[in-house]
């Protein structure tokens, strides 16, 4: 449940952007824009959300041992 | 400890520093150049590591009220991560101070003379050597009450040796450091309101990162010493 929603709050991120983009024939989407500086956002937001989920994985674990106790 | 809410809080608020760090707008200031940027990241570091020490010892005098071991675990997991955060702040500064600092028309040597002459780096890494020496001086005791005494009265030492070595003699000295005339990042010349935007998020964000992760330990380390827990 948790991760679904912060992947809609992700999402809807990316969303803003697309829809900021605007234009009548502009082909090129946002992650090819001028200095392609959106590549380097979505790479970092990747790792960050690995070691979150890493984090959301470990705090379950321990949770589950505290019940068990 | 165990609610979700200041977690998702935390997560939400680093995802708009990442985004909003790196695409907003920010002052153009020469050297610095898009650099300026690094303030969401390096300077939340210390303000975080700063906070993370504040816990540590909080708990460390409650330890020495009460003599309850749970203070003590909580102390040294909060002083743990704020040495990480440290090492961090001082790694991201050393990359940070190569492009800004460093001349590139000298040789790297001379430069390196230059930039490890800043009082602001020689403090910091006192502190941080005062906080290794506290998990050294920890882990040679064996016995768990004398272990969990000393360490607290030595971790009220290095919170109490912060103040000269990272607040008050780099502001003495002259340095290339920017802040040495006030507080870094809180007055209102040294960031504008475009920052501030984003700043105030980000050292919160950190800061509940740097909380959720020294909780983990902190709940792994209740259940490993169940027993001896009153």
């Amino acid at each position: 449940m948790k991760h679904k929603l912060l992947l809609a709050i992700l999402l809807l991120f990316t969303n803003l952007y697309t829809w900021a983009q605007g234009g009548p024939a502009e082909m090129a989407d946002v992650m090819r824009s001028n200095g392609k500086i959106y590549v380097v956002v979505a790479v970092i937001l990747t790792i960050f959300a690995g070691i979150v989920i890493y984090l959301i994985r470990l705090d379950r674990k321990i949770t589950k041992l505290e019940k068990q106790s | 400890m165990n609610k979700w809410w200041w977690k998702i809080l935390s997560v939400c608020l680093l995802i708009y520093t990442i985004i909003a760090g790196l695409l907003f707008d920010v002052p153009k200031v020469m050297i610095l150049n898009e650099t300026i940027r690094n303030l969401y990241f390096h300077v939340c570091m210390w303000f975080s590591m700063m906070i993370l020490f504040i816990v540590s010892v909080v708990n460390a005098v409650k330890y020495l009220r009460t003599n309850n071991l749970r203070y003590d675990i909580l102390s040294r997991q909060y002083a743990v991560v704020g040495i990480v955060y440290g090492l961090l702040g001082y790694a991201t500064g050393m990359i940070w101070a190569s492009y800004t600092w460093a001349d590139p028309n000298n040789p790297a040597g001379a430069s390196f003379a230059a930039i490890a002459r800043e009082p602001k780096l020689i403090g910091t890494g006192i502190a941080l050597l005062i906080y290794a020496a506290y998990l050294v001086l920890r882990d040679s005791v064996s016995d768990l009450d004398k272990k969990a005494r000393i360490s607290s009265v030595y971790n009220i030492f290095a919170f109490a040796f912060l103040f000269p070595s990272i607040w008050i003699i780099p502001r003495l000295l002259p340095s290339l450091h920017p802040g040495g005339e006030g507080n870094p990042a809180l007055n209102y010349n040294d960031i504008d309101a475009r920052m501030r935007v984003v700043f105030y998020p980000a050292v919160l964000g950190w800061t509940l990162l740097g909380v959720w992760i020294a909780s983990l330990k902190v709940r792994l380390n209740f259940l490993k010493e169940k027993t001896l827990l009153k």
